[in-house]
């Protein structure tokens, strides 16, 4: 590993951090505008999650080890699938480590151990929150997989370094069936894994509507920080996942540092836009029932599964 | 030789278990199936070091046939496999028997059924398989009986598992004499060399048969009901031999006769395998979703993983009728690496729910809870084999499932329309039970070892002794082995691929990076490790760095203000699952049950009311059942032959007689 | 699209901001750092003073710009909110609230009920004021209080 593949490699990591509070605070601030409000200010979630750190931590009396390692499971996956992830240049070092197969696994990690802690301190909500949680993942996960191999069509393999080069190269096969099906897929499958409208909303305080919120509902202090920097960084990466497999103009192809520079401003650029995108969305989406929420994720694994057809018979 | 070792060994094991007095009996016994399995897969693994098949004859030891052991790296990684599960389970047994388990019958047969595990795949000709298997099938009969006396359901379990066996044995004797006296000898060698002789109608009935018949011991549906029946009931240490190894020689002589005997056949052999392991894959994780009792859902799982397996044999088989026989051999190869993975995880899950039962003495999910705090060694290696079976990094689930979907996707992109029509369904398949195996496990993990117990047997429950725990951790330590560094396995996988019939270098060899022939995809299973380790250090460290508290405080449950906290209030594991089954609902069709008991003075009062709620297995209920059902009716009306009578029993051999001699004449 | 005309039409509705409670800010104010998650307990009040805190976080106060949230769960919280008088029921819930929360913690005793009562007190169903079941730290009058004191008060907590 060169000296500018380790530049990269903490690059990307820290725009995967860095950029992961201040992306749920452009959402929180793009939806209050919209509202009306005027909105906390887009840096707002950095002062709650240095906030956190300072505060005490509690831990629930009957809960085991799993209860604190799940925030480092959680955090540390993320900052895995940061480093494999061409963010800002598809010449990471670390490009051969994992595909997109790998790094679908390592999110389902982190939804596993946080369903494990949500059942951990037997609360009711806590289970409600992880039986919820693996329902959705449970449909979720097949959805991702098949769009992830409909897209892997493309460039014949399922290294991500692999499939943004080829699209790179041949910038037309983002407009064939395949690629839009597999987007279409792919973006419902991420709102359902983000947990975002209209699978679960972030912001309600009604435990019986929660899906994430309810597994967390016993975390304080430095362990909440932990989970919600995961939270913003898995919403972050999924993000980063559709717009550079899909439009990945601007990305660095080799490890010079200029090339580095603009690759990280296009990401950050692009994730921007992205966010706006969302936020509006939320503001004009209302929240699905709980059992029409299978019905959807069915919807997306048909296009995936639709998409997986077309690569196997046009790709 | 090795193999020779290890049957000595178990003769010896077996005498011992029969003779011996009880204390003695089951340390010995136990000890000498360890040597068995170590001895089994020593000889393995040298046969996949080497690549030399080892070949003995013995003319005497059995009159007409003789006894030939011929063992290519096809068998030998078999034999790895159960060698493996062995020594675990055989460790595992010295802390595991005791009062009923601790009989003469059941430590005499243990050592017996080890090697009749270990020495199946090494059979080279039609009889010696043939004594094997049924050998196998009577100790492993033995076995999950062991416990008749305590439990009536035992009983029930073993005659379906009796009659399942049998019937499957029959179907595999007609399969291998068909093919031996198509081929004029009896020897594998002979077989395979004749193979392609036989007429076209011929090779399919010998395959259909086999079909039929290994698929029944695999646990492929239809042929599955006797795994959720036996595997709660028997002994957890043969559940977990059973469930790993023995399926394993399921899909060993599917493999044998499909694709090394006969050498390969028309492309609807593959797509019969590819169908049959879709339906079982979907099929059983649906089942062990909705499945209480602990054994059950790791039955049905077991159900699953077979029939992940048969996609992946079916695929092959479907590659190599069109001619692709280099990913054929990849895909056989990522099939051959899920035999061991599931072998390897899924009697460590077995093993821990024979710790649980023990230390419990419930299986039902919504009884346990709270064993992360009671049992913690237990509940840490359940976890481990949990995580392993769902697929997640970093363990052995993990690279056999991505081997498996790069296969089905680079197959998938074949000029064959067959193709490009069965792979996006499998890859679909696929998808969708690696997504609802990890809710399966987490109901399994999460409501059975974390949080309150919900009786007072899970809160009373005392840890296992060392050996049932040095038996786990082997095979623990194996599922992370094999999850760190599967490149290691490289050649021998190799060449137990190129014994089967395809030349290819399936697995490129390498520590770190794992690579399949002629697919572009690359992982590197270690080095995720070391990224989420590092991931670890760097998260933890900077905790302690910026400040954050490091005292934690102990704290009463929030849960929303309310006074008390009981395990009442938690969900089980059937509340865990029932968002999920809903959305199956028209699958499982689950049974309704409501009883009103009204108030004796009017009917506008209610005394009690009773709600039920079962899922039962629909091949059970809709295919068994009714066969059963009527060989009972027959059975009834046939009495009047059996009557008793004398005089009438003897009427019968005279009219025999009769017809004999008219017959003969 | 009539949301989209609506809130084209609509525009800003929030007003100019409060100014802040003069005063000293508690110690555990300071320590937040402009960050404060609350938690609203009702803990017997007549939902007078809730109508209000919840205009406070409405369109037209917008307490969120202050870096104030409501949060959920009391562990996710750093100032209780707590309204009404504190009946019998709610007495224990409240002080497992209080306990739930990690330090550092600030309780505000919303409106007069939660102050001294208020109209309720000596009633049968009344175990107190707010700060005879936990320590207050900060107390807002009225019956019920403005939005903008309210706001003001956040103001002075979040130090924005």
């Amino acid at each position: 590993m060169t000296v500018r593949g380790g530049v990269v490699v903490v690059v990307q990591v820290g725009i995967a951090v860095g950029c992961a509070p201040l992306l749920i605070g452009l959402l929180r601030t793009v939806r209050a505008r919209l509202e009306g409000r005027a909105g906390p200010p887009v840096v707002q979630p950095w002062r709650d999650l240095r906030k956190l750190w300072a505060k005490e931590r509690i831990v629930p009396e009957h809960t085991s080890w799993i209860f604190a390692f799940a925030p480092v499971v959680l955090v540390s996956s993320a900052l895995v699938v940061a480093a494999i992830m061409p963010l800002v240049s598809t010449a990471s070092p670390f490009d051969h480590v994992g595909d997109l197969f790998a790094i679908v696994s390592l999110f389902l990690v982190g939804t596993v151990f946080l369903a494990l802690a949500g059942l951990d301190p037997g609360t009711a909500f806590g289970g409600m929150g992880a039986s919820r949680e693996m329902t959705v993942a449970a449909l979720a996960e097949p959805t991702l997989l098949l769009a992830v191999f409909a897209i892997a069509g493309r460039a014949q393999s399922s290294n991500l370094g692999a499939i943004v080069t080829a699209t790179l190269h041949a910038p037309r096969s983002v407009v064939s069936a395949q690629s839009l099906l597999a987007l279409v897929a792919l973006v419902i499958a991420a709102l359902a894994e983000c947990a975002r409208l209209p699978v679960d909303n972030p912001s309600t305080h009604l435990e019986l509507t929660m899906i994430h919120e309810a597994m967390v509902l016993e975390y304080a202090g430095p362990d909440l920080g932990l989970v919600e920097l995961a939270a913003g960084m898995r919403l972050l990466l999924f993000g980063t996942l559709i717009v550079n497999l899909f439009m990945p103009w601007g990305i660095a192809t080799r490890t010079a540092l200029p090339a580095i520079a603009i690759g990280a401003i296009a990401l950050v650029a692009k994730l921007a836009v992205l966010g706006v995108a969302l936020a509006v969305f939320e503001v004009f989406t209302a929240k699905i029932r709980l059992f029409r929420v299978p019905e959807l994720l069915a919807v997306s694994f048909v296009v995936a599964f639709l998409a997986v057809t077309a690569a196997a018979f046009l790709g | 030789m090795a193999l020779g070792v290890s049957a000595g060994a178990a003769l010896v094991g077996s005498a011992a278990g029969f003779v011996l007095p009880r204390r003695s009996r089951v340390v010995v016994a136990s000890l000498t199936t360890t040597l068995v399995g170590v001895a089994a897969a020593v000889a393995a693994l040298a046969v996949l070091g080497t690549g030399d098949p080892v070949v003995v004859r013995w003319r005497d030891v059995i009159p007409l046939a003789g006894v030939t052991i011929d063992l290519d790296p096809f068998g030998a990684w078999f034999v790895l496999v159960a060698g493996v599960v062995v020594v675990a389970v055989s460790v595992y047994a010295i802390g595991y028997c005791d009062r009923a388990l601790a009989g003469r019958s059941v430590q005499g047969m243990f050592p017996l059924f080890a090697v009749t595990l270990v020495l199946v795949p090494a059979a080279g000709s039609v009889s010696t398989f043939l004594l094997l298997w049924e050998l196998m099938a009577m100790t492993s009969l033995v076995l999950v009986a062991a416990e008749h006396r305590d439990r009536e359901a035992v009983r029930s379990a073993a005659v379906w598992y009796g009659v399942m066996t049998q019937a499957g044995f029959v179907l595999v004797l007609f399969a291998l004499c068909l093919a031996a006296a198509s081929a004029g000898s009896e020897s594998f060698a002979a077989i395979r060399a004749g193979a392609h002789g036989f007429s076209a109608t011929r090779a399919s009935i010998v395959f259909v048969l086999a079909i039929v018949g290994f698929g029944t011991k695999a646990g492929v549906v239809p042929f599955h009901v006797w795994l959720p029946r036996a595997h709660p009931e028997a002994p957890s240490h043969v559940s977990a031999l059973m469930s790993s190894a023995m399926v394993s020689l399921g899909v060993y002589g599917v493999v044998l006769v499909g694709v090394d005997l006969l050498g390969g056949g028309p492309r609807w052999w593959g797509l019969v395998v590819l169908v049959l392991g879709g339906v079982s894959a979907l099929f059983g994780i649906l089942h062990a979703l909705v499945a209480r009792d602990l054994k059950v859902l790791l039955a049905y799982s077991t159900t699953e993983n077979v029939g992940l397996i048969f996609v992946g044999v079916g695929t092959a088989m479907l590659l190599t009728a069109v001619h692709e026989s280099a990913l054929a051999g990849v895909a056989l190869a990522a099939a051959l690496l899920f035999v061991l993975n599931h072998a390897v995880f899924k009697g460590l899950l077995f093993l821990a729910a024979g710790s649980i039962l023990r230390a419990t003495g419930t299986r039902d999910l919504d009884r346990l809870g709270g064993l992360v705090r009671r049992l913690p060694v237990t509940a840490a290696l359940f976890m481990v084999g949990g995580v392993a079976i769902m697929a997640l990094p970093p363990f052995n689930g993990f690279v056999s499932e991505w081997a498996l979907f790069q296969v089905l996707v680079r197959a998938g992109s074949h000029a064959s329309p067959v193709l490009g029509l069965a792979m996006p369904v499998a890859v679909a398949v696929v998808a969708l039970t690696a997504g609802l195996s990890a809710a399966v496990f987490v109901k399994a993990i999460g409501t059975g070892a974390l949080a309150l117990p919900r009786s007072s047997a899970a809160e009373h429950a005392v840890e296992s002794p060392a050996p049932m725990l040095v038996g786990m951790g082997f095979l623990g330590a194996g599922c992370l082995a094999l999850g760190l560094f599967p490149a290691m396995l490289s050649s021998g996988l190799t060449r137990a691929v190129g014994a089967a019939g395809d030349r290819a270098h399936a697995l490129r060899p390498g520590v770190v990076e794992l690579h399949l022939a002629g697919i572009h995809s690359v992982v590197s299973p270690v080095g995720i490790a070391v990224g989420l380790l590092v991931g670890a250090v760097v998260v933890v460290g900077a905790a302690r760095a910026f400040g954050a508290a490091r005292v934690r405080r102990r704290a009463e449950n929030w849960g929303c203000g309310r006074v008390l906290q009981t395990a009442r209030m938690e969900y089980t594991a059937t509340s865990f699952a029932e968002p999920l089954q809903r959305v199956f609902d028209d699958v499982l069709h689950p049974v309704h049950d409501v009883d009103v008991t009204h108030a004796a003075e009017s009917r506008w009062y209610v005394d009690t009311i009773r709600v039920q709620t079962r899922v039962v297995d629909g091949v059970d209920q809709r295919v068994y059942q009714p066969v059963v059902g009527c060989v009972r009716a027959w059975g009834e009306r046939a009495r009047w032959v059996q009557n008793g009578s004398v005089h009438r029993y003897l009427g019968y051999g005279f009219v025999a007689l009769l017809v004999v001699l008219v017959i003969a004449r | 699209m009539s949301l989209f005309d609506k809130i084209r039409r609509v525009g800003r509705v929030a007003e100019a901001p409060v100014a802040p409670t003069a005063g000293m800010v508690p110690e555990a104010a300071k320590r937040l750092r402009g960050s404060v998650q609350i938690r609203a307990v009702d803990a017997g009040s007549c939902n007078g003073c809730e109508l209000e805190i919840s205009s406070a976080f409405g369109p037209h106060y917008d307490a969120e710009r202050y870096g104030a949230r409501l949060v959920a769960s009391p562990r996710h919280a750093d100032a209780l909110f707590v309204t009404g008088p504190v009946t019998h029921n709610m007495a224990t819930p409240l002080r497992k609230t209080f306990e739930a929360t990690p330090a550092p913690k600030i309780v505000v005793a919303v409106g007069d009920c939660a102050c001294d009562c208020g109209v309720f007190k000596g009633a049968y169903g009344v175990a107190g004021a707010v700060c005879d079941v936990v320590p207050v730290d900060v107390e807002i009058r009225g019956c019920p209080p403005e939005p903008e004191v309210i706001v003001a008060e956040l103001r002075r907590l979040t130090g924005r």
